[in-house]
């Protein structure tokens, strides 16, 4: 709170002016208008439409596609965000080691972050490409038929790999940034009573990175959840027979290409809701981490 | 580090080399893809070591693209992309900064309202509310234009927070220096705030530029003219359009284009680069 301020009644809101017109119309009417639509059905030419109630959600609920597609968001989710952060603590526990070649190996390893996820989806793909790729060759070698155009498993693996390499840059970074503020004077403690550096990362480091640890699991799964939407249509466009859809995904193609328009609002306001909830976890951790 | 420990030092130095290798792999594979001519890859593997053809391709994307794609040259999409991360970045910085001034330095009444206005829009990305802005947009004729790539995309709850936190630690003194000089608020805001948040700007500014050139799902729906394909979205019905006679060299060329910009720009202001990725996150 500022005890000097201006005392200008209209100014500010000139001032908000650009911000709140923006919101309202590309955010706020949007929204109001996929929950209004949540509760609608439009007849198969688009001429009529009548209020369903809760029909679009019992009918999302009772869809073994839509289970199918919170299913595969959730191993997908857990997946890159596992994969991702374990590899990029390993890589920040490294560097952390480092006195001189700390700045080169950083470099070598942020820019991912600034390649899109449609190009990193494009760049594994070719990699994984099943006729000239070179993972399907090396797998060939040791006898793996590897087809993610056909087998489920295969192309799950394929975009688990993309989305999980491009967040790894951003993982690395708060981990070290998280590494480096632990004092070595505890660590050194430790060292003299004799603890080993594995009992050392367990017993003093990983405790003391659990607050960088818990942000970056929200993150993590928030960005699994929603911003993978360019590496899944660049590479499976939501197969083999939908084991790649996740819900980011549905609603696009329900909406877009289904043309199914109340069952894609209905799965908007779903979305919405757990993006709220991921959202307050978000909050009430930061306000924690203030207070230390 | 704590105690000497040469067999760990090398196990690092291992895990790190080897760490590079597999962030490298992907862009390595791309590289060496966008260098070799179209007969290269009907061997049946890809090769490892760069060929002959990398200005060929490169000017052949850049000048006059692939006919049968139906995408323009890489270079128009380049261009296009630039506008709209530019447009993104700048209008995102501007609109945010005025609504933080507004927000810190001014009582009124909805004050509350306004910033809870701004903060839910952290709840409501594209992707998840993505048909009802579609038509949002097509309703005020903003297909297919500058406008309409950036306008929809610059409101931004996490700037207004990070001007917020910025404005809420300069010190008071300062106001009421320049108020008792006779400064009215919008000299103050341009004299005094702006030159003191500029590194803050800055930062902000390199992660919303990334955040602006990699946009994919909104120019992909928005753009049915090839004149405003952006290169992310653009590489994808590339693809999409080569399949039949998979032209890869071009392909992975373009891929390459799509992210030396955002990437220099990372690797050139990485100071900047890790204080926006911070602070953003705040």
């Amino acid at each position: 709170m500022k005890r000097t301020i201006f005392s200008n009644q209209l100014l500010p809101w000139l001032l908000l002016a650009p911000q709140l017109i923006i919101t309202f119309v590309f955010f706020l009417w949007p929204a109001a208008q996929a929950i209004r639509q949540s509760f609608l059905r439009e007849d198969a030419f688009g001429t009529r439409t009548t209020f369903v109630g809760l029909e679009n959600f019992v009918r999302l609920w009772n869809s073994p596609e839509y289970l199918n597609s919170l299913q595969v968001t959730a191993v997908f989710a857990i997946s890159v965000t596992v994969l991702s952060m374990g590899l990029s603590l390993l890589l920040a526990i490294a560097v952390d080691r480092m006195i001189r070649s700390t700045r080169v190996y950083t470099t070598l390893l942020v820019w991912p972050y600034a390649v899109a996820p449609a190009v990193a989806g494009i760049l594994w793909w070719f990699i994984f490409n099943p006729t000239i790729g070179i993972m399907p060759y090396l797998l060939g070698q040791i006898g793996y038929d590897w087809n993610h155009i056909q087998s489920k498993s295969d192309a799950m693996t394929l975009v688990v790999i993309a989305s999980a390499w491009k967040q790894i840059s951003y993982n690395f970074l708060f981990f070290l940034a998280g590494l480096q503020a632990i004092p070595a004077s505890l660590r050194e403690a430790a060292a003299i009573d004799g603890a080993g550096p594995v009992r050392r990362f367990f017993d003093i480091t990983f405790p003391l990175l659990s607050p960088t640890t818990f942000f970056l699991l929200v993150v993590n799964i928030v960005y699994a959840m929603f911003d993978t939407f360019g590496v899944i249509d660049a590479t499976t466009e939501g197969g083999p027979a939908q084991a790649t859809n996740i819900m980011v995904y549905k609603v696009y193609f329900d909406g877009f290409v289904g043309q199914n328009l109340g069952s894609s609002a209905a799965q908007s306001v779903v979305l919405m809701a757990l993006v709220l909830v991921l959202t307050v976890i978000q909050f009430r951790y930061v306000e924690k981490k203030v207070a230390y | 580090m704590i105690e000497n420990r040469p067999f760990l030092n090398m196990a690092a130095h291992l895990v790190l080399i080897l760490g590079v290798c597999i962030v490298a792999l992907p862009v390595w594979v791309a590289f060496v893809a966008s260098t070799h001519g179209p007969t290269a890859f009907m061997s049946g593997t890809i090769p490892m070591w760069p060929g002959p053809d990398l200005v060929k391709n490169y000017s052949q994307m850049l000048g006059a693209g692939v006919s049968t794609s139906g995408t323009p040259p890489v270079g128009v999409m380049m261009f296009n992309s630039l506008i709209m991360a530019l447009s993104i970045a700048i209008g995102k910085i501007v609109i945010s900064v005025l609504s933080a001034f507004a927000v810190v330095y001014f009582r009124f009444p909805f004050r509350g309202l306004a910033f809870w206005c701004i903060f839910i829009t952290l709840m409501l990305p594209v992707e998840v509310r993505i048909v009802p802005t579609f038509q949002v947009v097509a309703d005020l004729g903003m297909l297919n234009s500058y406008a309409g790539l950036s306008i929809p995309l610059i409101a931004s709850a996490t700037a207004t927070f990070l001007f917020r936190q910025v404005f809420l630690t300069i010190p008071d003194e300062l106001t009421e220096a320049a108020r008792i000089d006779g400064a009215g608020p919008m000299k103050f805001f341009r004299d005094i705030l702006l030159p003191l948040s500029r590194t803050n700007i800055a930062a902000l500014f390199v992660i919303l530029f990334i955040y602006g050139w990699n946009q994919y799902l909104w120019p992909l729906l928005i753009t049915t003219s090839s004149d405003y394909y952006t290169i992310v979205a653009g590489i994808k019905r590339m693809a999409d359009a080569v399949d039949g006679l998979p032209q890869w060299h071009l392909v992975m060329a373009t891929a390459m284009l799509a992210m030396i910009p955002p990437v220099i720009v990372v690797v050139a202001m990485q100071r900047l680069f890790v204080k926006g990725l911070v602070e953003t996150e705040k």
